[in-house]
């Protein structure tokens, strides 16, 4: 160990450190977002009459900026950070994460174009239009193939855990992606999938719940396994535990997306295969959050001082319950009532927001250190982020869970005469306190993520600034 | 002191851990399985409505209360056996048909508005959902649905029978501004698609793709050469409102469901 160490990697950091940047601002925008078509449901003239305001063309745009503007950038900036500093080597090409950098950039831009405009694919999480599908296969693969290929020529002997992860995810989105998205073209901007009815709908929940389980939890836990250890400076809790999380999760996370349509005209066994896979989940997943937790043990006391590590340590905390709370929904008499209410959108967010974005502030605030050789402009700070960020999830999840429980038991009431107690609309106006306060959780969740954009900004700045002073020093 | 030939678990593991070839390969392996499990048999297994080239749908078999299977020509129009022969001339309960071209028309129109993100068109075998929205949905109702629209949330109410239900000037209000008709409503406004016509290049270019597909296409026979034609005539002058309605309205009343029939398996 103490050989390699004596000749010091030059890291190929430029391009993370601009991944890095891009994630804190597109975590603002996503959000943002995110506040105004929740706000729309709670005051619908907000829509103001503007086709490319309205309800319809916007959440895509906000489901599309958060996992892959945000979610997209934080992978790749912690998948290049990483791959780097366990491989103990440069990129395998500097120039191709540069193109990575531009292409995914340029991906994003055409969505904030082409969304508004109602152009869409169709499908859920896979919404942009299929010129664009092909530009994303492309830049995928560029990213793919530069992470693959430093972990062929790292310096260590084996490959890092967190690799194993981001290379799953690699290897699942291509394919995913490509399956998913094949369509026969009408035009340039429009396009329908080769599928139908029920194929149609599985392929589709094939890749949304994937989606889930190899880009927004795969990829997010190869940033628990590096970030937990490097911030609390303790060893993963266990080895075997990490080996066991991997497998049991590519090998069974892709049984899942049948869970999504149980009910519907799928053949039954489709969806019962996918909430048996669903529960026994439960194993791994917990595993996995108890090896990110447990890996601070000895070093608890760290939580009281260390503001990065109050985020990693919670966004594992809201992994554990997301991931029970995902395998309970799949049982097909809870799905009987939570399909199709809030309770889904207050699981995905209880994910997105609690466990996701959560690892990734921990993740952005340890890296800017590391990136600018500084000290963060205030922890302080990042103390109230974090706090913030709580706040605003928990006030959303609750909002939903509460919201979708009762829509849920609504819908099927019966009066003492046999019919139905509340009509649909019913149903609609009961919700509006919910998302009123959904609304409220989300724009605080919002606030946080503008006081991380400005402490990342003065650190920036003041990196700068301690790097001119000591240029001008060393030249006098 | 050098702890790399050190074994932490399985020689086999230790052997993935240190070659990347055969991690990417393992891994690849590994996340195909489930995939292939559940989907490949959706394209060859009875009950999942993949009728191409197959009248009786690889063998599925609806069985009335007498326990005789229906014929799927009652399930699915088919021309050839049906009294009536052409898109114009089918009436409601000869069957699951291809959307008529205004319909067709009207559904890009539903998903480019993203209404499948507030409204589903999939009822399931529920009493409280057959008494709200119908009889639920069997897989054969959206076969000729190229990219599916069974949605996965209710923010509004289930759509897949509201064919019939109310009228075109309903829905024409309705669609304009929802809170003039329901006042509680948080749909938006779709006044525009009142001042908007209907691309009759594109509608009729997608009528052309949904024969070319490779799943479940629609059948020349159905959309023969004279329909497309015709079409051509008929969507002339229509705005995207009177194709979007066109399209509600043709939504769910397809088959003539019989009473106590298990349609599911």
């Amino acid at each position: 160990m103490e050989a390699t160490q004596a000749t010091p990697v030059k890291y190929d950091m430029d391009v993370v450190r601009w991944f890095t940047i891009m994630a804190v601002v597109y975590g603002v925008v996503g959000t943002l977002v995110g506040v105004y078509v929740a706000a729309e449901l709670a005051w619908p003239f907000l829509n103001f009459d503007l086709a490319e305001l309205s309800f319809g063309r916007l959440r895509p745009l906000h489901t599309n900026a958060v996992i892959f503007a945000f979610g997209g950038c934080v992978l790749m900036a912690t998948g290049f950070y990483i791959v780097q500093r366990t491989g103990q080597t440069k990129l395998w090409s500097n120039a191709m994460a540069w193109f990575t950098f531009w292409g995914w950039n340029l991906i994003i831009v055409l969505a904030v174009i082409t969304l508004p405009l109602g152009l869409t694919s169709g499908k859920e999480y896979a919404e942009l239009v299929w010129p664009i599908d092909i530009l994303i296969a492309v830049v995928w693969l560029s990213f793919g193939l530069n992470h693959i290929m430093t972990t062929v020529i790292r310096k260590t002997s084996h490959i890092y855990v967190s690799n194993w992860f981001t290379m799953g995810m690699i290897v699942m989105i291509t394919y995913l992606h490509v399956v998913n998205s094949m369509a026969i073209p009408v035009s340039m901007t429009e396009a329908f999938s080769i599928y139908s009815g029920v194929q149609d709908a599985m392929i589709q929940w094939w890749w949304g719940h994937n989606a889930v389980g190899f880009y927004l939890t795969g990829g997010f836990l190869g940033i628990m396994y590096y970030f937990i250890p490097k911030q609390s400076g303790r060893p993963v809790f266990s080895y075997r535990l990490s080996v066991l999380h991997f497998w049991t999760l590519t090998f069974g996370y892709v049984w899942l997306g049948a869970h999504h349509l149980q009910y519907t005209a799928l053949p039954d066994w489709t969806g019962s295969l996918g909430a048996a896979i669903s529960l026994a989940m439960i194993i791994p997943s917990w595993g996995g959050a108890m090896n990110g937790m447990m890996t601070l043990s000895g070093a608890w006391d760290k939580l009281r001082t260390d503001y990065i590590l109050r985020f990693l340590v919670t966004a594992m905390a809201f992994y554990a319950m997301s991931t029970f709370d995902g395998p309970v929904m799949s049982i097909k008499s809870v799905n009987a009532l939570s399909h199709y209410t809030d309770w889904t959108v207050g699981h995905v967010h209880a994910g997105a927001l609690g466990w996701m974005a959560m690892i990734s502030f921990g993740a952005i605030y340890h890296m800017v250190k590391k990136l600018w050789n500084t000290e963060m402009y205030s922890e302080r700070l990042v103390n109230i982020h974090f706090w913030v960020s709580l706040i605003g999830a928990v006030t959303y999840i609750v909002a939903m869970w509460v919201s979708g429980i009762m829509q849920g038991l609504m819908w099927r009431d019966y009066d003492e005469f046999g019919s139905l107690t509340y009509t649909f609309i019913e149903s609609v106006s009961a919700m509006h306190p919910y998302y009123v306060m959904r609304t409220v959780g989300g724009a605080i969740f919002n606030l946080g993520t503008w006081i991380m954009l400005f402490n990342v900004v003065m650190t920036v700045r003041q990196a700068g600034a301690a790097r001119s002073v000591n240029a001008v020093a060393a030249k006098a | 002191m050098s702890d790399h030939d050190k074994l932490y678990s399985t020689k086999l593991q230790d052997k993935i851990e240190r070659n990347t070839l055969l991690m990417f390969v393992l891994t690849a392996v590994a996340v195909s399985v489930g995939g292939i499990v559940e989907i490949v048999p959706l394209f060859y297994l009875p009950n999942t409505a993949m009728c191409q080239n197959d009248p009786t749908c690889n063998n599925t078999q609806h069985k009335d209360l007498q326990g005789n299977a229906i014929p799927m020509d009652k399930i699915i129009w088919n021309p050839a056996t049906s009294a009536h022969k052409t898109l114009d001339e089918w009436q409601p309960g000869d069957g699951v048909r291809p959307h008529k071209a205004l319909e067709l028309a009207g559904r890009s129109i539903y998903i480019r508005e993203g209404c499948f993100l507030c409204h589903s068109q999939m009822i399931r075998p529920f009493r409280d959902e057959k008494d709200r929205y119908g009889h639920y949905s069997i897989a054969e109702e959206s076969m000729y649905d190229h990219t599916y629209q069974w949605g996965s949330k209710r923010t509004g109410p289930d759509l897949a029978r509201v064919g019939g239900k109310y009228s075109d000037e309903w829905h024409r209000k309705h669609l304009k501004y929802p809170r003039d008709v329901v006042p509680e409503s948080v749909m938006p406004n779709y006044f525009f698609l009142d001042k908007a016509a209907v691309n009759v290049d594109t509608a009729i270019k997608t009528m052309n793709v949904m024969t070319k597909m490779p799943f479940n296409p629609v059948p020349r026979t159905i959309y023969t050469d004279a329909y497309l034609e015709s079409a051509k005539t008929e969507l002339e002058n229509k705005t995207e409102m009177d194709a979007v309605i066109a399209y509600l309205q043709s939504l769910g009343n397809h088959v003539k469901f019989e009473e106590g029939v298990n349609y599911r398996d």
